[in-house]
């Protein structure tokens, strides 16, 4: 199994001294055989009936393990590796950490740790979720405890996919269908395996299956034992000493909860009247053998805490978790640059968050770390003896803007756009009043919660209309439904999950799109730039190619965007930063969302204007005036080039997953070009994305009422060079417009000819505007499946094929591109910005 | 419920899981992640109580393999959580089961890093491990100390290792591990192992290749009468002492050694060599050191603990005599340093050949 797929746990748990020194013996030396100065990453295998083992793969390079074990243990691997590199010997590096010893030791824990993979099969409903070797998951929770059980427990609710136990409700299979599940290697497994103990499955039998280590299923086992005598223990009947007990294992107060049938509030308050809170432990890469100067904490239950007396000038900044389509690494961006920003404001920096791979959760980001889950009962313990003077929920995404409620309910002081006004933009209603009352226009909607409902609002707004559930990122669950089928298949899904805010049935139109950060400071606002989307509406920005400055746009409509989003801001009393998305449809601009913190384009706006966004929505946000910070108000005129953003998808390693773009976003990166003009700046992000290079065979595939428009594509194709295939309807048409091309029966009419044509390599692209829905049997999602697994790329929006074949013939012509001087370029832009509202 | 009291008053509650008599000693930490067993069964730790620093202790159980000596010498083992179903290919017991059977008081559930924290502030302290933690159970504790700790772990009577060897080497037993055996044996050399308070001249008359001064509990300095004979070895053949035997070295030349603060006991030391400038991660236990402004000048530092910069080896100029504070077989902990072992032979065939 890939390693980037595997529950990991540290240190090693089931080996004697003797195994432990034999694989360190043998890694050791490999890497003095190898001469390797730095970072190196071996994997072994090894037996567990002998001392036989195998090396399976040796890295030469710090890996993706490597961030894991840094985090895992408080030893920067790359940190020292790149010392090393320049010369340093390990026993002149010091220790960051005790800020007395050097990096020449081994790090020793004096807690257990637990990672486990994000996958994004809550997305991709579809998908295939069973692991192997090739690397299914998007990011990774850590999470560290005292035991190996509350280490679990809090990774799995740091997933952040509504898990608070082992208990995914998997009580309805039958026992025949579990002991069958038992055997598949799924993302699934730790709760099967966790409902086969649950029934009282021995060990052993699921050791045999499974061959995972009985420590770990013993482990698993106490959990459900726990589990099981607490499970409808009405609260009134618990006792402290139960209480301590069953927080000590690791089982959350929503846990508890669920399981007696109880508020989340009546559990936390009875545990809290016991007197049972948190305590934090130190990371300090030596076991408490020496003081430590920058460790960072965990938190746990029964043990002498080791937090130092609140500051009184301490600001908290919560973290997006893991990453996750939707939510990517721009969120830990926007954090790290949050951190920094409130340090040079002369605050005491507190990072709350459990992803491993992040720069936020680097020990000397902030001025003290907690690797905790980013739930309401982990922070609000971090919260407790913080005592931090703000609290910022702005940078972190959903995950953070989420938690504002019961931040503010606790008592603590939201810096920034207050939870008012954050939920002014998110409430449906109240939104729409606002709106309404600053004669906005949007595409009319409604918040329905059951089918019915749905279906009754859809044919009152008539079809296609947009389906969403509310405060979600990435569009998750999002989809566009023509018909009542559909929608009532959509609404299915969404509520596979419980939903404790309405769905929203939007009106959907097919506009451009496009997005504006902006930043704030409740009267003033300043708007690094305006983004234009390549693709038409309906296709998640996210998956969307994005361009700054818009080159399509008339001024008339960017001054109104300008307007709209000083108005919408202002009525919202935005305190930093601020995302709106609009789209332009019959001339007329309307508002599709505000979401009231920073976005997954501040990252690309940041770079490609040259501002310091995240900086001085901070500054914004602790009530200094935008007039004061010297990049002015309004709409900032920018350093002169052009900043293309593209989506980079990973649907070759998620089979069953439908590839064609749609309103939920898929991509699971991005890259940047920066031209002089569009066209340099167009091909440098093609060519980025990988998708520059892939000439020679073109397959269309279009609908009816799109090949007029596929027409220009594919003229352009045939003058570069490439061969086109098109099934039977756009091949006649694009024959009798004159051009080459050879018929290929659709798969349903003849299964091999196409799939021959792919799987001998004969196409690169695909172009294929699909129809809409997410059954897997129709015709072109086999054929975009079987391609993509085939590395072709698949363009699913004509817009896309346009702007591809476009810079496919400007590469042609150009031959080569010039690179950008940044610094230079946001150095002009820093003396020409200044432009007053 | 059960306790650990320490000297200074403070009370550690756990569970008691091994014997469930009092008993006293000097509580130290140990920060190893793996190695329990070998640790449990080093003689070294005569009359300790050894805290472990990491959580989960016995998961992969006790087997017959692991055993540095003959029984358990850790007088009282205080963990944060023992495990109850270890696993293990070699797993014969359960740790709890393996104490019960030596009659080892342990406790479980104890805040092991709280008590880190205290020893690592305050120093090494005296305490017991009791049912009743009261002024009496104080005074015991308080009262402690340990007489002739090497008397006590020593073998009783010389005997044979090996048969085969190309060289003979005999060493002196003041708490030896097997995994010295292994790394000797494995180097071609038999070995006769003899009682601490063995007389240099009943070595000497088997004519060895080079003496081995092993490792051992207790202050370097109460053990004069192995001193005096150590002094003898040296001028005689190469000698090679480890930990305790490398203190005595030591002191054997007029040093002295004093007592560390919390001292050092773990697998994660590094260990600078300064010849070779190269820095080495070492196993360690010990809780004295060589005061490095104590030795005359036919003495050279080899070895530098790198975290505290305290003397780890010394080496004398005018004979092939020389010493570390570390542990070079491992057992537990890594063996990166069994070059050692290697020059030792190197001195002994060199010396061999010399007297050809």
């Amino acid at each position: 199994m890939h390693t980037g797929d595997s529950i990991v746990v540290a240190p090693t748990q089931t080996l004697r001294d003797a195994e432990y020194q034999m694989l360190r013996s043998a890694a050791i030396n490999i890497v003095n055989k190898l001469r390797i100065e730095g970072g190196c990453n071996i994997q072994f295998a090894l037996d567990t009936d002998s001392m036989e083992y195998y090396v399976i793969e040796v890295n030469p390079r710090v890996s993706r393990s490597s961030s894991l074990a840094s985090k895992a243990t408080g030893y920067p691997i790359a940190k020292v590796a790149a010392r090393i590199a320049v010369g340093y010997n390990l026993d002149e590096i010091e220790n960051g950490v005790t800020g007395k010893t050097t990096a020449c030791f081994e790090p020793v824990l004096d807690y257990v740790v637990v990672k486990i993979p994000r996958w994004p099969f809550d997305k991709f409903v579809r998908a295939d979720k069973q692991i192997g070797t090739r690397m299914k998951a998007t990011g990774e929770v850590m999470a560290i405890g005292l035991s190996f059980e509350a280490a679990l427990l809090k990774a799995v609710r740091s997933l952040e996919q509504g898990l608070y136990s082992l208990d995914t409700g998997l009580d309805v299979l039958g026992d025949e269908k579990l002991e069958a599940r038992l055997y598949e290697v799924s993302c699934e497994r730790l709760f099967v395996v966790a409902e086969a103990l649950r029934r009282g499955m021995p060990v052993d039998k699921i050791y045999r299956i499974t061959t995972i280590d009985p420590w770990f299923l013993d482990k698993i086992r106490r959990i459900v034992v726990t589990e099981k005598e607490i499970s409808g223990l009405p609260l009134k009947k618990w006792t402290p000493d139960l209480m301590r007990r069953v927080k000590k294992t690791g089982f959350s107060d929503k846990a508890v909860a669920q399981l007696t049938g109880s508020a989340e509030s009546d559990v936390r308050a009875l545990r809290e009247s016991m007197g049972i809170r948190p305590v934090f432990r130190m990371v300090d890469t030596c076991a408490g053998e020496f003081d430590a100067v920058s460790p960072y904490y965990y938190s746990c239950y029964g043990v002498q805490g080791e937090s130092g007396p609140p500051s009184k000038k301490t600001v908290v900044v919560l973290g997006s978790g893991p990453i996750r389509i939707g939510q990517g690494v721009e969120f830990d961006y926007c954090s790290v640059h949050c951190a920094w920003a409130l340090r040079r404001a002369g605050y005491e920096t507190v990072i709350i968050n459990n992803n491993p791979e992040t720069v936020s959760t680097d020990f000397d980001t902030s001025d003290r770390l907690y690797f905790e889950p980013l739930t309401e009962e982990d922070v609000l313990g971090v919260l407790a003896v913080e005592q931090p003077v703000g609290v910022v929920c702005q940078f972190g995404g959903q995950t953070a803007i989420k938690l504002a409620h019961c931040v503010a309910s606790a008592g603590y002081r939201i810096r920034g756009t207050s939870l008012a006004d954050i939920d002014a933009a998110e409430d449906r209603k109240r939104f729409d009043a606002l709106l309404a009352k600053l004669k906005i226009p949007r595409p009319e909607g409604a918040t329905v919660f059951t089918r019915e409902e749905a279906v009754r609002a859809a044919n009152d707004l008539g079809y296609p209309v947009l389906v969403r559930p509310s405060y979600v990122l990435g569009g998750q669950g999002m989809e566009i439904a023509h018909n009542n089928r559909q929608i009532c298949e959509y609404m299915d899904i969404i509520n596979l999950t419980a939903q404790e805010h309405p769905i929203l049935v939007d009106k959907y139109l097919l506009g451009q799109e496009l997005e504006v950060d902006a930043i704030c400071d409740g009267e003033d606002v300043l708007i690094p730039g305006i983004m234009e989307h390549v693709e038409r509406a309906g296709i998640h920005s996210g998956d969307s190619i994005s361009l700054y400055p818009p080159q399509n746009v008339p001024d008339e409509q960017l001054d109104r965007i300008v307007e709209l989003t000083r108005a919408l801001s202002r009525k919202l009393h935005v305190k930093g930063l601020v995302n709106i998305q609009y789209i332009l449809f019959n001339d007329e601009v309307y508002v599709i969302e505000v979401n009231p913190r920073s976005s997954r384009t501040v990252p690309f706006i940041s770079k490609a204007t040259g501002l310091p966004v995240v900086d001085l929505g901070v500054k914004a946000s602790l009530g200094m005036k935008l007039a004061d910070l010297g990049y002015g108000t309004g709409l900032y005129e920018g350093p002169g080039i052009v900043a293309v953003k593209l989506p980079v998808f990973s649907s070759e390693k998620l089979p069953g997953v439908e590839v064609s773009l749609g309103p939920e976003m898929k991509s699971t990166g991005e890259v940047i070009g920066l031209g002089s003009n569009v066209t340099e700046a167009m091909v440098k992000g093609f060519v980025a994305a990988g998708m520059m290079n892939k000439r020679g065979g073109v397959l269309i595939s279009v609908n009816k009422k799109d090949r007029e428009l596929v027409l220009p594509v594919a003229r352009v194709l045939a003058n570069e060079g490439c061969t086109l295939y098109a099934t039977p309807g756009t091949a006649k048409y694009l024959g009798i417009q004159g051009l080459v091309v050879t018929a290929v029966p659709k798969i349903s009419q003849s299964h091999d000819a196409l799939l021959k044509l792919l799987m001998d390599g004969h196409i690169n692209i695909i172009i294929d505007t699909p129809t809409r829905g997410r059954e897997p049997e129709r015709d072109g999602f086999r054929m975009r499946r079987a391609a993509v697994e085939r590395g072709v790329t698949c363009l699913t929006s004509l817009d896309t094929a346009t702007a591809l074949v476009q810079s496919m013939r400007s590469w042609s012509v150009l031959g080569c591109t010039h690179p950008i001087e940044l610094g230079e370029a946001n150095g002009r832009a820093g003396k020409a910005g200044k432009n007053p509202a | 419920m059960a306790y650990l009291l320490l000297e200074d008053g403070s009370v550690y509650p756990g569970e008691s899981f091994g014997d469930a008599r009092d008993v006293v000693g000097e509580v130290v930490f140990n920060t190893g992640m793996t190695g329990y067993q070998e640790l449990l069964s080093d003689p070294s730790y005569h009359g300790q109580i050894v805290v472990m620093t990491y959580p989960l202790i016995g998961n992969y159980g006790v087997n017959d393999e692991d055993n540095e000596s003959e029984g358990v010498w850790v007088r009282g083992f205080i963990v944060h959580e023992q495990t109850e179903a270890p696993s293990n290919w070699k797993m014969k017991d359960t740790i709890a089961g393996h104490l019960q059977k030596a009659g080892v008081p342990a406790l479980a559930g104890v805040d092991t890093r709280a008590i880190t924290r205290k020893l690592r502030e305050y120093g090494t302290m005296r305490g017991i491990i009791t049912c009743d933690p009261n002024a009496e159970a104080l005074e015991k504790a308080r009262t402690y100390s340990i007489q002739n700790p090497v008397g006590a772990v020593t073998c009783k009577a010389p005997y044979r290792i090996g048969g085969e060897g190309r060289r003979l080497v005999a060493v002196l037993d003041m708490g030896i591990k097997h995994g010295v055996f292994h790394s000797l044996t494995r180097r071609g050399c038999d070995l006769i192992v003899y009682p601490s308070h063995t007389e240099a001249d009943e070595i000497l008359s088997k004519d060895p290749d080079g003496i081995f001064l092993s490792n051992g509990p207790g202050d370097p300095k109460d053990n004069g009468a192995i001193i005096e004979q150590i002094r003898r070895l040296t001028d005689y053949k190469p000698v090679f002492g480890v930990c305790l035997g490398y203190q005595l070295i030591a002191l054997a030349v007029g040093g002295d050694t004093c007592k560390l603060r919390y001292g050092h006991r773990g697998g994660n030391h590094p260990v600078k060599d300064v010849a070779q400038g190269r820095t080495y991660i070492t196993s360690q236990n010990h809780g004295y050191a060589v005061i490095p402004g104590s030795l005359p000048d036919n003495v050279e530092i080899t070895h530098l603990n790198w975290n505290d910069r305290t003397l780890e080896g010394i080496r004398l100029t005018d004979r092939p005599v020389f010493g570390v504070q570390f542990h070079p077989e491992g057992s537990p902990g890594p063996s990166d340093t069994a070059y050692l072992f290697d020059r030792f032979i190197a001195l002994m065939d060199t010396k061999r050949k010399g007297a050809n």
